[in-house]
């Protein structure tokens, strides 16, 4: 429409992390006065993208252009200067102090002597919150405002730095319906104020309420910028998910047995409700569903460690209740952490004492010594099993690739034998090698009789490995797909909240 | 063979090269690795020093008296690297000694036999060493603060309860216990070299005291992996508590009575003896051997400052540059192994 340059420019942004090209030549281009939709699945590099923009992250080539000037961000507070106001996922906001300090976090206005001129400091606030048609005393603190209104209070705070374009990271994944209406009005003004705003979600319907165009990002890479009204949800679903099956997952080898673990209406919190699911014995489940969505969680009440909060429990048909992880893993429930370094292992420890972690009681003699024998094959059993690749069990876990890491906590946890397990994100940060073990330890699993609950985000993995995939979309299932239902647009459709299948 | 040198504990545990095929050259190599054996080699090194440049050092009776004064510290210095191990921290033990070594003397004085004396004065440091474990674990105040307050409750109920003098006239049934001799070796020394010895294979072998490695190591891993989490805290603290009470016993049997004073300022040095041994404030790390090996160190650098006719006044400043010294090197070649 405008034929002055777009306000923010990116072009062919590579970004390189240890192992993962997270950023593959990206272009995007934001011009004045327009919402522009960022979207694409976990991973995809929305998030590596916009750390790029912040200035966080340096990019390995490429460029970013303001204004059609070529722009270089060596830090945040560049990027602040050039106009580039961003909102992250996680508030940033001091809650002990008051919305006038938030929004003026480090630039309060000042007296002589450095002192702060409290008059002025909520002069100025108020005029900020008139902008926006808000009723809110410069003198609240934080800590007394709705989540909806800190995120405002957040926006605020970025839109005081006068930035001509303003990214919002995911500003609606804790926000109430109603919340979000307020928060897309306040979009709208913005918008109409002739600022660009660049707007990441998830949530799928979103986009549709508030954005003008759409960039779809995939693997890294710029999918296509399309106009809002040119597409449809599924448009958006099938472009951010369209790629060919490329890796090996295998094949069951083994008949699914009996019902190994059934929960009926389990709630916890704001994390999930009502949720009934069930694995059997030599069954995979795949559970899928986008960060947030509560499936991690879900993960994490079944085997104890944030216990649920009603709903009913049975292991092999009998009823149980399970309050702490000690309790799960008598009752052979073995939970696969998502977050391998910071709660799952221990990694100055070595692996034969990280091996054993789980199952300390196994090893002991009658007086309660360890069984150090016993330990040293046990652990050299696991790397010989498992593959890892340690000249010793006496290695220091933190020294191994992530891979390996992986395949040590997967030992730990085989070391209990399980009955179920639940395997959250088993591959995330591990190489294409180490993928196809893990995936050929949980067929393996999964055909000694275990029930396998999998939860991922790489959805060619859980359609690859499942024999049935649950979706799970802000804290309940939205969907459960198997056979040839199991498709990435069903799943991504259901998890996006497109739509509820049951098929 | 590999399983035997498994078997040797926390040393073959962490550092990895195949067993079985080294060369004598790499085995001694690898022995540096452990602290353990660099203090032994400092010790020997001060030692030697001391024995060219003072005559009275290598002598039996400056010798018993070194390890006498280290005895009621190494006994602390176990609990704490427990402690220190599981992630935790107790600043109260100094206090904890002088109380739990006046109740015993005050139960003596009024007229209880002394193994129901030693028992008061045990149980008075267990329940120290709980209340700090449930504030600690349960409650999840951080050690700091807890052991603070109780450092400062416990000094204060100490003067309440005895308006600061000490007490004393106590038997010499009792007292045989901080003077005898066993076989030539003075007793406390004797219930030192014992505890140090059993504790330190205990939480070398013991699966109850190993879980302090995991959950110093990563409590959130341990909580995962089914460790109770809050009890081996508690009991960690109890321990502690109970062993500061022996330490108490025996100091006070050995001065034949107890002070108010006694045991000031023993937290820091017990906690400088136990880092220079090779325990992490950070946690998931150190032996008791270690610890004692720390405060053998400790006692024969102030000896040698005794011996070569130093300004006691010096003393503190010697224990601060150790210490600094010993976190130094432990970071240097914390660094050096990360860079190779």
């Amino acid at each position: 429409m405008t034929e002055s340059p777009p306000v923010l420019e990116a072009r062919h942004i590579v970004k390189t992390f240890p192992g993962v090209r997270a950023l593959d030549g990206v272009d995007l281009c934001v011009n004045r006065a327009e919402v522009h939709a960022l979207v694409g699945e976990n991973g995809a590099g929305k998030s590596t993208l916009i750390h790029v923009l912040a200035g966080i992250y340096q990019p390995d080539s490429g460029e970013i252009l303001m204004h059609g000037r070529p722009v270089r961000f060596e830090n945040p507070r560049r990027a602040a200067r050039a106009g580039i106001g961003v909102v992250f996922q996680e508030l940033s906001l001091v809650p002990n102090l008051s919305v006038a300090e938030n929004i003026f976090f480090n630039r309060q206005p000042t007296r002589r002597g450095g002192i702060i001129d409290g008059a002025r400091l909520r002069a100025q606030t108020r005029n900020i919150l008139r902008l926006f048609n808000l009723d809110l005393s410069p003198n609240a603190l934080v800590k007394d405002l709705p989540l909806a209104m800190r995120q405002v209070v957040e926006i605020l705070k970025a839109l005081s730095l006068e930035p001509s374009v303003l990214i919002l990271d995911e500003p609606t994944s804790s926000l109430s319906a109603a919340e979000t209406q307020l928060l897309f009005r306040n979009v709208i003004e913005l918008k109409l104020c002739g600022i660009a705003v660049l707007f990441i979600s998830h949530h799928l319907p979103d986009i549709f309420q508030v954005a003008d165009r759409v960039t779809v990002l995939r693997d890294g890479r710029h999918v296509a910028t399309r106009n809002i009204e040119t597409v449809d949800e599924d448009d958006i679903v099938k472009l951010m998910v369209g790629r060919e099956l490329d890796r090996t997952y295998g094949a069951r080898t083994t008949p699914i047995g009996p019902e190994a673990l059934r929960l009926e209406k389990g709630s916890r919190g704001r994390a999930f409700r009502d949720v009934s699911l069930s694995v059997r014995a030599g069954e995979i489940v795949g559970l899928a569903g986008l960060v947030g969505s509560g499936r991690t969680e879900l993960g994490r009440a079944l085997c104890g460690i944030e216990p649920l909060q009603s709903g009913e429990l049975y292991l092999a048909g009998a009823a149980v209740t399970i309050g702490s992880a000690r309790q799960a893993i008598r009752h052979g429930l073995a939970y696969l952490t998502e977050d391998r370094k910071e709660q799952g292992l221990f990694l100055s420890k070595s692996i034969a004492e990280n091996c054993i972690a789980p199952n300390l009681a196994e090893f002991s003699r009658p007086l309660g010594f360890l069984h150090s024998r016993a330990i040293a094959e046990f652990a050299e059993q696991c790397r010989r099993r498992y593959n890892i690749a340690a000249p010793s069990v006496r290695k220091v876990v933190q020294t191994l690739s992530g891979g390996n890491q992986q395949k040590v906590l997967l030992s730990m946890w085989m070391g209990v034998r399980p009955k179920v397990l639940i395997a959250d994100e088993p591959t995330r940060g591990v190489d294409v090698g180490a993928k196809t073990e893990i995936y050929r330890l949980l067929r393996e699993l999964a055909a000694q009789g275990v029930g396998v609950i999998l939860i991922s985000s790489d959805l060619l993995e859980v359609i690859g490995m499942s024999d049935r995939v649950l979706v799970m979309c802000a804290g309940r299932i939205a969907g459960e797909f198997s056979g040839k239902g199991a498709t990435e647009e069903n799943i991504m459709a259901a998890a996006t909240g497109v739509r509820a299948h049951a098929g | 063979m590999q399983v035997d040198r498994l078997a040797q504990g926390r040393f073959d545990w962490s550092t990895g090269t195949e067993a079985g095929r080294r060369t004598l050259r790499q085995r001694l190599l690898r022995l540096t690795d452990f602290r353990e054996f660099m203090l032994l080699l400092v010790i020997f090194m001060v030692a030697a020093v001391l024995s060219l440049v003072s005559e009275t050092f290598l002598t039996y009776a400056n010798l018993s008296a070194t390890l006498l004064g280290l005895s009621v510290e190494s006994i602390v210095a176990i609990g704490m690297t427990i402690l220190l191990v599981s992630g935790g921290f107790d600043l109260s033990v100094g206090a904890a000694v002088a109380l739990s070594g006046t109740t015993t003397a005050m139960a003596l004085v009024a007229g209880l036999p002394v193994p129901v004396a030693i028992l008061c004065g045990l149980s008075v440091g267990m329940l120290i060493g709980c209340v700090n474990g449930f504030f600690v674990a349960w409650i999840g105040i951080n050690p700091f603060i807890t052991t603070l307050g109780m450092m400062s409750l416990l000094r204060g109920t100490l003067m309440v309860v005895t308006d600061g003098a000490s007490v004393a006239g106590l038997p010499k049934s009792f007292t045989v216990i901080g003077q005898g001799y066993v076989m030539g070796v003075q007793c406390p020394i004797l219930i030192c070299l014992i505890l140090v010895i059993s504790f330190d294979l205990l939480l070398r072998y013991s699966r109850f005291l190993r879980q302090s490695y995991y959950i110093g190591g990563n409590e959130k891993a341990a909580i995962l992996c089914g460790i109770p989490v809050p009890w081996v805290k508690l009991f960690n603290y109890a321990l502690t508590g109970t062993l500061a009470a022996v330490a108490g016993i025996v100091l006070t049997a050995r001065m034949g009575g107890a002070s108010v004073t006694a045991g000031t300022g023993l937290e820091l040095r017990v906690i400088t003896a136990v880092v220079i041994g090779g325990a992490s404030l950070s946690g998931g790390e150190g032996t008791i051997l270690g610890a004692f090996l720390g405060s053998l160190l400790m006692a024969l650098v102030l000896n040698a400052l005794t011996l070569l006719g130093v300004n006691p006044n010096w003393n503190n400043v010697v224990v601060g540059a150790t210490l600094l010294c010993a976190v130094l090197l432990d970071v240097f070649s914390k660094r050096l192994k990360a860079g190779k």
